[in-house]
């Protein structure tokens, strides 16, 4: 089977189109463009009239990079949600448009469990991982328990890459601000201590945040809190994963979502897989991002398992919860 | 001594760097002892506590010989699952009655023994006497049962009736406090 999938979730647009062999996920092509804001955070309404400009051609050019025709495609799968409304309307309705035009069936998935099963696709000896998931707005740790991909810890306020958006904002980086927090902590030398906030299994980093901000105002060199920063939130979010695999007993663990591009974090994970005799998985950055190579891949599992969806479920969900996924694929 | 003990021993984790490792260890180690000793002090079933070193981040206690609760949860019948949850509820109260908040309740760490409940690991325990302390603490419990006990819908139910027969303060604002919480999860 060939499935095309399109993602716009947040600030990216992304089509890709991937082909199922032996059950393992092949990517045919896999193209996103991304949404940058010239200040602030991403403007919904902005970012899904971004994705509308680009969609039509991004799908032809995947298409064409592929080495496929649009008879060839065998189903069009979109991001149901969670995510940004307007954006999402904008990707839905690009694929109801071309699964009605192509006359062949549509799915909306669950982004965020798109990006753990790109990861069982892609990665091999990934089977049955905890996810720890993080990107700008999401930040969850996903496993799968007891029939379905339950929610074992999540951020109380905001996600992890939002946090450093936001701070990287706050001292005047641009948009994305991740990777240049990640240049400035590499010449961190001093901790300065930052509020470690877990709650059960639940992580807070406004307060962190804060804290973050202060030290900045109070003339601390942004090397060290960004060092600090990092070493901070990451530490809290392998410590919410490592408790996960220890409730779940499972022995891999998957990094997903744009901040798994961050050396530092996967370091850290890594290692903390290694110290409980875990593997460790990553799969490469383009499918780590934001992308549509997963959610057709997701989309081809879900339909390939018996499920379908007429055009009038194919309505989006803002607040998509991950354990409302039927996972009629995984036993 | 002739007695089966515990030593908790909080291992340093090579993934932190040292400063945070060190602070979280001893802080952490610290927070424990007290809190378990509180705890007896209010009647609640914990471990006896017979030594403590904070630079090493060790607690030597009691062993409990008996099941996890997640162990025996979902293969009871329905009526002792009731039982079980009422105590595990009553014994919760009483914690909270002194704003001994325990930080990570999870059917993990929980021992059945002697037909009584007894609570370890505290390390994520805390004073606080905030409402919103309880229903957090609460909250966790209930997404414990929801991720690993979902097939018994009842469960939390019933460690509420038992929360609500212990607690001396109003049971009914920490329900609301638990429904905000749930309302307040990102994409609820």
């Amino acid at each position: 089977m060939i499935c095309l999938g399109i993602e716009g979730t947040a600030h990216s647009i992304g089509v890709g189109i991937i082909k199922d062999v032996k059950g393992n996920c092949r990517i045919l092509s896999n193209l996103i463009k991304t949404y940058k804001p010239e200040k602030g955070g991403i403007h919904p309404r902005e970012a899904a009239n971004h994705h509308a400009t680009y969609i039509a051609n991004l799908i032809s050019e995947s298409v064409q990079k592929a080495d496929v025709d649009f008879a060839d495609i065998d189903l069009v799968s979109f991001s149901q949600g969670p995510g940004l409304g307007p954006c999402l309307r904008t990707a839905a309705t690009a694929a109801r448009a071309l699964a009605l035009t192509i006359e062949k069936p549509v799915m909306g998935v669950n982004h965020c469990v798109a990006h753990l099963e790109i990861g069982r696709g892609t990665v091999r000896g990934c089977t049955d991982p905890v996810l720890l998931y993080v990107s700008g707005a999401n930040t969850q740790v996903i496993a799968f328990a007891e029939g379905k991909y339950r929610v074992f810890g999540e951020t109380l306020d905001i996600g992890i890459g939002n946090c450093l958006d936001k701070f990287g904002r706050a001292i005047s980086l641009e948009f994305p601000c991740g990777p240049k927090i990640e240049e400035l902590a590499k010449n961190g030398t001093r901790y300065l201590p930052l509020p470690y906030s877990i709650k059960g299994m639940d992580i807070a980093f406004s307060g962190l945040l804060t804290a973050a901000e202060n030290y900045v105002s109070k003339g601390q060199s942004l090397e060290d809190v960004c060092y600090s920063m990092q070493e901070t939130t990451f530490a809290m979010l392998t410590e919410v994963t490592e408790r996960a695999m220890a409730h779940t007993e499972k022995q891999e663990v998957l990094l997903g979502g744009g901040v798994a591009s961050n050396k530092r974090l996967r370091e850290m994970v890594k290692t903390m897989a290694r110290d409980r005799s875990a593997t460790f998985f990553v799969p490469s950055r383009d499918v780590c991002v934001d992308n549509g190579a997963m959610i057709a891949w997701l989309g081809f599992l879900m339909y390939n398992s018996g499920l379908r969806m007429s055009i009038d479920e194919s309505i989006i969900n803002q607040r998509y919860r991950t354990d409302m996924v039927e996972v009629s694929w995984r036993g | 001594m002739g007695k089966t003990v515990v030593e908790k021993r909080r291992v340093k984790k090579a993934y932190r760097i040292k400063e945070i490792d060190t602070l979280l260890i001893a802080s952490r180690t610290k927070e424990e002892a007290k809190l378990i000793a509180e705890s007896r002090s209010y009647g609640v079933s914990v471990p006896l506590i017979y030594d403590v070193d904070l630079a090493q981040g060790i607690i030597t206690m009691e062993y409990i010989p008996g099941k996890r609760v997640k162990d025996i949860l979902n293969s009871l019948e329905e009526t002792e699952r009731k039982q079980l949850c009422q105590k595990i509820g009553e014994s919760i109260a009483r914690l909270h009655n002194h704003e001994i908040i325990h930080g990570d309740i999870t059917t993990s760490n929980m021992i059945f023994l002697n037909d009584r409940i007894h609570f370890i690991d505290f390390g994520l325990g805390c004073k606080n006497g905030e409402m919103e302390a309880k229903g957090v603490d609460l909250h966790v419990l209930m997404e414990a049962f929801e991720s690993t006990h979902s097939k018994y819908s009842h469960c939390f139910e019933y460690v509420f009736e038992g929360y609500k027969k212990q607690f001396s303060g109003d049971a009914s604002a920490v329900m609301k406090k638990i429904e905000d919480i749930v309302r307040r999860g990102r994409y609820r």
